[in-house]
C-alpha cells in the first residue's frame, strides 16, 4: 500500500511541476491515439453502417471476421507494421518505422475493426426501427446508412470512445513500431512499461494514474457534449 | 363491388365549405396511379400464410378502411399495397397512367411515428430533399404542410420531443408535403389518447377533402365508422367483406363479420 500512497504523490508531483519531458509524452500520446481513431472512423462508420444495410454474399462471414478482429493482439499488429515498414519491407521506402505516424498506422488497425463492427450493430439496429420509413420516403440504401450514421450520433459516440480507449491503452504495437525512443515516440504506456522494467515502479504507477486520468478526461468530456446535444434535440 | 366503383372525387359527397382547395398539381383518378389492384396476392412467412389469397381493387378519391382484429394480416396487407413487402405470390398493379412511377405517388403514416432526431421541419426538408425538391423551395413546402396540421408555432422543435398526438401530426405533416396521390395509413391513432386521435381523424379527413385518397387499418370499429367509404373486413389473413361503409355496418353478409361488429373475440 506504501508504493500506492509513493505512486500517487509522484503522480501530483509530476504534474505540479509542469515536467516539459510528461508534458511531451502526453502530448505525443493524445496526438496518436486521437490521430488513429479519427482516421480509422473516417472509414470505419461509413463501412460498418453500409455493411448493416447492404446483402451481398459473404456479408456474414465478413460481419463474424470483423466481430474476431476486435480482440486483435496489439503485439501481432505491431509486428505485421514493423514488417511492413521496415527497410526491407514493402513500405521500406517510405522510411516510417519509429516514427510517430507508423504508431498511428499499428493503433489504426487496432481501431478499425472496434468501431466497424460496433457501428454495423447500432445501424442495424437502427434501421429496424427506421428502415420502413426510410423506405417509404424513397430513401437509396446509400442516403439511409448516412442518414443513419447522423440519427445514432450518441451511441456512434460510444463507439468511437471505446475505439480511443483500446488505442491510448495499448502497448504492445507502439512499442514495436515506435520504439519508444525517448522526445520521438515514446508515449504513455510505452514510458510506463520502461520504468517499471527500470524499477521504479513509482514513476511508473504515478504515470499510470495520469494515463487513467488523461482517458478519464476525454470520455467525460464527450459525455458532457452528448448530455448537452441530447437535451437538445431530443 | 358496385359501391366501388370508379368514382370522380369531386361529384362524391358534401363538400366542406371551410375546407382548404385542392393543392394544384393534386389531380388524379385519371391521370393519376390509381386504382391499385391487389390480384390473388399472399404473403407467407417461414410457411406461415400471413395474407391468404386477397384480391382488391382501390378507387381514387375513397377513403378505404382495412378493418379486421390484430393480427388478422391487414397491417402487411397495407405494405403489400405500399410497396414495403413483396408478395410471395400474386400480383400488386398500379393501373393508372402514372403506375410506372407508383413509389412517388404515395405516402405512409406508420402506427409509431418515425422521427429523425432533428427539427420538425427538418423532418421535413429532408423527405423534400429525398422526393428531388430543389433545396429552395423546400422551407417554404414545410412550413405550409406544418400549418396544414397545425405545427408551424414547433417548427423549430426537436420532433422527438413533441408528445405523441404532435408527433403523429407531423408524420402526417410530413407526408402532405409529398404531395401524394395515396395516403396509406397503419393505426394511425391505435397508440393516442382520444383527443390526440380526434385531430389526427380530423387531419386525415382534410387531406380526404383536399383530394387525396386515404387507405387506413383499424380495428376500432368506430373509427372506422367515422372515417370509411368503404370497408374491406380482413380476418385470419383473408378477405371475408368488401362494401361500402353504410351497408357493411348495416348489415355484414359474413358470420365473421358480425362477430366482430358485435365484439365477439376472434377464436
Amino acid at each position: 500500500m506504501n508504493e500506492l500512497a509513493q505512486a500517487f504523490k509522484m503522480a501530483l508531483a509530476l504534474i505540479l511541476t509542469g515536467d516539459s519531458d510528461l508534458l511531451e509524452i502526453v502530448w505525443l500520446t493524445m496526438q496518436v491515439s486521437i490521430s488513429a481513431v479519427a482516421v480509422a472512423s473516417l472509414a470505419a462508420l461509413p463501412l460498418g453502417g453500409a455493411l448493416a444495410l447492404f446483402s451481398f454474399p459473404g456479408r456474414r462471414t465478413l460481419i463474424i471476421l470483423l466481430n474476431s478482429l476486435m480482440g486483435l493482439p496489439p503485439v501481432v499488429v505491431g509486428l505485421l507494421v514493423y514488417l511492413l515498414l521496415s527497410r526491407q519491407g514493402p513500405l521500406g521506402e517510405w522510411g516510417l518505422l519509429f516514427t510517430p505516424t507508423a504508431m498511428v498506422i499499428a493503433q489504426c488497425i487496432l481501431v478499425f475493426p472496434i468501431v466497424a463492427a460496433l457501428t454495423r450493430q447500432v445501424v442495424e439496429d437502427l434501421w429496424g426501427e427506421y428502415g420502413e420509413q426510410l423506405r417509404s420516403l424513397g430513401a437509396s440504401r446509400l442516403r439511409s446508412v448516412a442518414t443513419l450514421l447522423l440519427e445514432g450520433r450518441f451511441a456512434l459516440s460510444t463507439v468511437v470512445l471505446a475505439g480511443f480507449g483500446r488505442a491510448i491503452a495499448e502497448v504492445g504495437a507502439v512499442l514495436i513500431v515506435g520504439g519508444n525512443i525517448a522526445h520521438l515516440t515514446r508515449v504513455m504506456t510505452t514510458a510506463i512499461a520502461l520504468e517499471t522494467s527500470r524499477g521504479e515502479l513509482s514513476l511508473a504507477l504515478g504515470l499510470g494514474i495520469l494515463l487513467i486520468g488523461l482517458s478519464v478526461s476525454v470520455n467525460g468530456a464527450a459525455y458532457l457534449l452528448r448530455e448537452y446535444s441530447g437535451w437538445r434535440h431530443g | 363491388m358496385a359501391e366501388l366503383g370508379l368514382t370522380n372525387r369531386k361529384g362524391q359527397g358534401p363538400v366542406d365549405p371551410d375546407a382548404p382547395p385542392a393543392k394544384a398539381g393534386q389531380e388524379t383518378g385519371p391521370g393519376g396511379i390509381l386504382p391499385l389492384e391487389l390480384d390473388a396476392v399472399s404473403y407467407e412467412v417461414e410457411g406461415r400464410r400471413l395474407v391468404d389469397g386477397i384480391s382488391l381493387r382501390l378507387n381514387p378519391g375513397r377513403r378505404t378502411v382495412l378493418l379486421g382484429h390484430n393480427g388478422a394480416g391487414k397491417s402487411i396487407t397495407l405494405r403489400l399495397c405500399h410497396g414495403l413487402l413483396k408478395p410471395t405470390s400474386g400480383e400488386v398493379r398500379w393501373l393508372g397512367p402514372l403506375g410506372r412511377n407508383a413509389r412517388e405517388h404515395q405516402a405512409m403514416v406508420f402506427q409509431r411515428p418515425v422521427l429523425l432526431r432533428r427539427s420538425a421541419l427538418a423532418n421535413i426538408t429532408y423527405a423534400l430533399g429525398l422526393k428531388g425538391i430543389p433545396a429552395a423551395k423546400r422551407t417554404g413546402l414545410a412550413m405550409e404542410a406544418l400549418g396544414r396540421v397545425g405545427l408551424e408555432s414547433l417548427a423549430r422543435t426537436p420532433a422527438r420531443v413533441l408528445s405523441g398526438g404532435e408527433q403523429q401530426r407531423l408524420a402526417l405533416a410530413r407526408a402532405w408535403a409529398l404531395d401524394p396521390e395515396v395516403l396509406f395509413l397503419d393505426e394511425p391513432t391505435a397508440s393516442l389518447d382520444p383527443a390526440a386521435a380526434r385531430k389526427v381523424e380530423e387531419t386525415i379527413q382534410g387531406f380526404h377533402q383536399a383530394g387525396m385518397t386515404i387507405v387506413l387499418t383499424t380495428h376500432d370499429m368506430a373509427e372506422a365508422r367515422r372515417l370509411a367509404d368503404d370497408v374491406y373486413f380482413i380476418h385470419q389473413g383473408k378477405l371475408w367483406e368488401q362494401s361500402g361503409a353504410a351497408g357493411f355496418f348495416r348489415n355484414p353478409r359474413t358470420r365473421e363479420a358480425r362477430a366482430f361488429l358485435s365484439g365477439e373475440l376472434p377464436l
